[in-house]
């Protein structure tokens, strides 16, 4: 377990070196000047010769890549100008469009998308294993129909499609809620649950087609098991084999899932914080686009591929813990 | 085969929507030039501009020179627009699916016919591609490259660069089962090069596999590029796109409900449709293979 553990977490280190160098690779290499891109859109001759004397790219690219990894480790100083710009560690860089290190730039826009994602996660668990239940079951043949209709769309639309229609249903014709508006969660809770209901609401609808889909299938095929059979044979209440035997068969794959799922909602969700207007780091990216902030898109991009890896591994760990004929090795 | 597709009725629906979306999007200059107008005129005249240049009219300004109305803001004939989008959308999406097709056997293969090392190494990259978020790399790299490079091209060439993981991953899986049959290992006693193993022996077999994947990657591929559209990294404005149009619509949407409708029911019927030809190509080709590209 032990020796699994150490080669898991050397395995995912590995992976996101890789993806370091391949990130900084691509953009720092790209057919744009770097420089340029780092400087952003009020960018001014003084400020571009800062920008290139704080980024060293007149350094060989190994040099500057080395200087890039330093910074993650132990951080680094940009001396920009006359003051000299400190970027404590895990330095990620330098925005000089908002004058912030990287870092602080996404520690704050973290937490807005960890709520959104766990949120929608924990609301298309709810629904999708409901309805893969009630499908699963066969019990009702126009519910099956309706909720196998459902799964395919949920596969069919796009994410600010349904936000969109959300937004035109709720708060235009039947006016039941306020255009959302993010509201931190310290200063009003029930606001703050309020406005991310919607974008909940749409990410859940695409996300529980997946579980309910995964739901139904487990169901039908634990229920034709051998143990199943033996149980009714037993004269064990239909309800119990129900909760305690099919439903746990069928809920091992998606616990495994949740982990990734989390993770895939949380980098999917740039066209969610776009469509509602929420300060997440989808939002960052998409702005930093626009601002053409080359070091905060680097960032967000790292970030992304660090919150994958970490999920995969969660996902493996989970995987072993929930199934005891799973052995790490 | 044929004779199971024909009977389910899901595919024969999807198909027919499917080839219809097609057949729009190559003939889209021709539908254009048929209604009479096309995508870049613009028509202030057919604003209502004491209410922000919302189109005049019923229906957002429907008449029988503008068959689906105006584009509030700018008057842009809407029918040659969505047609013309449908060009960006389908053709954008089929693309990408051909090259990650292409990609992804190429390395599957390799790697399923390679040595250990040659297979170990190529895993590590098909990993490190299937670990890479997509929506959120293709944003950056987009936004990266030059503005005057032809966009949808880049666009396909960006989704495919990301994506092709996991037809990569199943070509593998199929190559390494394939070479331990018995017909595979007869070639290769016989002496045929591995090029020739990977073209007449191992091709073959993974065509069920991969086919159901690649159905189901053209509707996804779709979904990625009307959101990077709808981010505003997409085709280059005055080229129409779906996703952009759907952008442009949530400052729209209550003054104008109609232009949100539009582009949005065209999306979903298509995506709707190939989604459809996917589960039907699924379930006459390969019963068991429940994977699904996420």
């Amino acid at each position: 377990m032990t020796g699994y553990l150490i080669r898991r977490i050397g395995g995912a280190l590995l992976v996101l070196f890789f993806l370091t160098t391949l990130v900084y690779g691509l953009f720092y290499l790209a057919p744009s000047d770097p420089a340029i891109l780092t400087c952003g859109k009020g960018c001014t001759p003084e400020r571009l010769a800062d920008v290139r004397a704080a980024m060293g790219v007149d350094d060989p690219i190994p040099v500057q890549y080395w200087h890039f990894l330093e910074g993650l480790v132990a951080g680094r100083d940009y001396p920009a100008g006359p003051d000299v710009r400190h970027c404590p560690a895990p330095c990620l860089g330098y925005s000089f469009e908002t004058d912030q290190p990287v870092t602080t730039l996404l520690l704050d826009r973290i937490p807005v998308s960890f709520a959104l994602a766990l949120g929608a996660e924990v609301l298309s668990l709810v629904f999708g294993i409901g309805a893969g239940m009630l499908a699963g079951l066969r019990r009702f043949r126009i519910l099956d129909r309706v909720v196998n209709a459902l799964i395919l769309a949920g596969y069919a639309v796009p994410v600010f499609l349904v936000g969109l229609l959300l937004l035109l249903l709720f708060c235009v014709h039947l006016q039941w809620l306020p255009f959302p508006t993010y509201v931190p969660l310290t200063t009003d809770p029930l606001l703050w649950a309020q406005n991310l209901l919607l974008p909940w609401v749409s990410l859940a609808i695409i996300q529980a087609a997946v579980y309910a889909r995964l739901t139904r299938s487990g169901i039908q095929e634990t229920l034709a098991e051998d143990h199943i059979r033996t149980a009714r044979a037993y004269g064990i209440p239909e309800r119990r084999i129900l909760w305690r035997r099919a439903l746990r068969g069928a809920l091992l794959p998606l616990v495994t899932l949740t982990a990734i799922d989390i993770a895939g909602i949380m980098t999917g969700a740039v066209l969610t914080e776009t469509m509602f207007g929420l300060p997440g780091v989808g939002q960052l990216l998409v702005g930093a686009v626009r601002q053409i902030d080359l070091p905060v898109v680097v960032g967000v991009t790292l970030l992304t591929g660090l919150i994958i890896v970490v999920a995969n591994a969660a996902a493996d760990l989970l995987y072993a813990a929930v199934d005891p004929r799973v052995q790490l090795r | 085969m044929i004779r199971v597709l024909r009977k389910d009725r899901g595919f024969v629906a999807g198909a027919v929507v499917a080839g219809l979306m097609v057949l729009v999007a190559i003939t889209a200059p021709l539908l254009a030039a048929l209604a009479g107008q096309d995508y870049t005129t613009y028509h202030d005249t057919l604003l209502d501009s004491a209410r922000g240049g919302v189109p005049s009219g019923p229906l957002g300004g429907i008449s029988g020179e503008h068959w689906l109305g105006v584009e509030p803001g700018t008057g842009r004939d809407l029918f040659a627009r969505l047609v013309y989008g449908a060009q960006v959308s389908v053709g954008v999406a089929l693309a990408a699916t051909a090259l990650e097709v292409l990609l992804g056997i190429t390395f599957g293969v390799a790697a399923g016919l390679g040595g250990r090392w040659l297979d170990a190494g190529l895993s590590r990259v098909i990993d490190l591609v299937l670990a890479v978020p997509i929506l959120v790399l293709a944003v950056s790299l987009l936004a990266i490259v030059p503005q005057d490079w032809p966009r949808p091209l880049l666009l396909a060439t960006v989704i495919a660069l990301l994506g092709w993981g996991g037809t990569a991953r199943i070509s593998r899986g199929e190559t390494l089962t394939l070479r331990t049959r018995d017909y595979v290992a007869a070639a290769q006693v016989s002496g045929a090069s591995w090029w020739r193993v990977a073209r007449r022996e191992i091709l073959p077999g993974l065509t069920a596999p991969i086919l159901t994947y690649a159905a189901l990657l053209i509707p996804y591929n779709m979904i990625v590029e009307a959101g990077l559209s709808f981010l505003g990294v997409g085709v280059r404005p005055p080229t129409p796109s779906w996703g952009q149009m759907l952008s442009s619509a949530t400052t729209w949407f209550r003054a104008d409900p109609l232009y949100v409708f539009l582009p949005g029911a065209l999306l979903f019927l298509t995506l709707l449709s190939f989604v459809l030809v996917a589960n039907g190509l699924r379930r006459a080709l390969d019963p068991r293979q429940t994977e699904v590209p996420r």
